[in-house]
């Protein structure tokens, strides 16, 4: 630990010392996506009124929606870190964005599958190929790429510096494939059904979904900080304090 | 600098035609799986008409794919990338020049094979000739893309495979445009915004991707 008299903003940049702030970070992380989770369901599945045109089945957009959400701001935080990592050559933040996949590709997932049980009954089939849900599909491409390449490189320093990269790649990338892939629906045909349609939303399912949506991203903060901390010690394994840590838990 | 690159060039393009049989292959490749679509889901002219311009960027991407593990894969295990890197000159135009020898080796044969192949699909002729410029811009966006997963795998297990994990998400925008400005003059609305966004994106890429590929090739080296 550094000591001095002014605070230094570094001082957590250190896996050593960000492990036990992490530890004690995670689990009112974990408390608060809990609790907002289940306000957002209880909003969402019992205060909420039932659509007029969509009946019950609409009340998956409280998952599909925020998970979405979560899919798309967590791949940019990844290719922030991922930034960060490569120029200032601090390894906790390339640790940090390889714990961030994971999550990233599990909210992905959950959106297009919640999107498959939505789209059923609303639409009548389970997949369209339509922009949102095809940028989406690419969106989890990505995620896997990045986290196949990290598994495939055995030097963990070579792994996070090539996923860095390749995330970077992937964050100027990803507007581009968006609005190709937008541009490609619209210029085929107009999408015969598509979320825009969607009638304004009361209020409190706006509000059920901000509050599922915060509860999602205090959940990404909480596991985050748990596989972190697994990656640090994993990577330390061969420190005199990652001993004493395993030794004290022992 | 020139100088560099124009040596880069000769030497890459030397070293093809010294082995040409991997040249033939890719190209042998693209033919190949063009020709399976016909029989996979029938002959019927209207139909393969419209499919054409996806069966052909598809076989095109597949096929510039699978010769990215000769871009600098071979240099890497004789050591002549180390020296490269070594060089006094700029990294980036070590890797231009490959990226462009790589273009003319095998991007540049399926260019001048596929209005033979948009034949067989009876693709009209003002298609064809749109089939033609947009593969002609397309393909060396291929090989600039494909360059940066090329050497981000350089030397990793399984890199073959993993090549095709990282590279395909990022062709989306090119297959988009390329197929879709075939497809737009069949339709007959015109094939000017899909050519001009492919040179936008081709513009793009001249600028960052030998960029990231140079710098994913210091990290493959260190």
């Amino acid at each position: 630990m550094i000591k001095s008299n002014r605070f230094s903003w570094f001082l957590f940049s250190s896996p050593q010392s960000f492990y036990p702030l992490a530890g004690a970070l995670q689990p009112w992380f974990a408390l608060l996506a809990v609790a907002l989770c289940a306000a957002g369901l209880y909003i969402g599945f019992f205060v909420a009124p039932t659509d007029a045109q969509q009946g019950e089945s609409y009340r998956i957009i409280f998952i599909h929606v925020p998970a979405a959400w979560m899919s798309m701001f967590l791949y940019l935080v990844m290719g922030f870190w991922s930034g960060v990592g490569l120029v200032l050559n601090t390894r906790l933040s390339s640790m940090v964005a390889t714990a961030l996949a994971p999550t990233g590709a599990l909210f992905t997932f959950i959106a297009l599958w919640t999107g498959a049980l939505w789209g059923k009954p609303t639409w009548g089939t389970w997949w369209v190929w339509d922009a949102r849900l095809t940028s989406e599909l690419i969106l989890l491409f990505l995620y896997i790429g990045f986290m196949a390449l990290q598994a495939a490189i055995d030097d963990p320093r070579r792994a996070d510096k090539a996923g860095a990269v390749l995330a970077l790649v992937g964050v100027i990338n990803i507007p581009i494939i968006y609005f190709s892939v937008q541009w490609w629906s619209t210029l085929h045909q107009g999408a015969s059904v598509s979320m825009k349609s969607a009638p304004t939303m009361a209020a409190t399912m706006l509000l059920g979904m901000l509050v599922m949506a915060l509860g999602f991203w205090m959940y990404s903060i909480a596991a985050t900080l748990a596989r972190v901390r697994c990656v640090i010690l994993e990577r330390e394994r061969h420190t005199d304090w990652v001993a004493a840590e395993i030794g004290a838990q022992k | 600098m020139i100088r560099a690159l124009g040596w880069v060039l000769r030497r890459d393009l030397l070293l093809a035609f010294r082995r040409r049989g991997d040249v033939v292959n890719a190209l042998v490749f693209f033919i190949i799986v063009v020709s399976l679509f016909p029989l996979g889901v029938g002959p019927e002219a209207s139909q393969l008409r419209n499919m054409a311009p996806g069966v052909l960027w598809v076989a095109a991407l597949l096929a510039c794919m699978l010769s990215l593990a000769r871009l600098f894969a071979p240099d890497h295990q004789d050591g002549t990338l180390e020296q490269m890197l070594l060089a006094g000159e700029p990294l980036v135009v070590l890797v231009m020049g490959k990226v462009i020898a790589h273009w003319l080796v095998s991007g540049l044969p399926l260019v001048l094979m596929a209005p033979l192949l948009g034949l067989q699909f009876d693709l009209p002729g003002d298609a064809l000739a749109v089939l033609c410029v947009s593969l002609l811009i397309g393909t060396p966006l291929l090989s600039l893309i494909g360059a940066v997963a090329a050497a981000l795998t350089l030397g990793v297990r399984g890199s073959g495979v993993l090549v095709a994990l990282l590279v395909l998400p990022l062709y989306v925008p090119v297959l988009i445009f390329g197929a879709g400005s075939v497809g737009a003059t069949a339709a007959g609305t015109g094939a000017e915004a899909h050519l001009l966004l492919l040179g936008g994106f081709l513009a793009l890429a001249l600028v960052l991707a030998p960029w990231a590929s140079a710098a994913a090739l210091r990290i493959a080296m260190e």
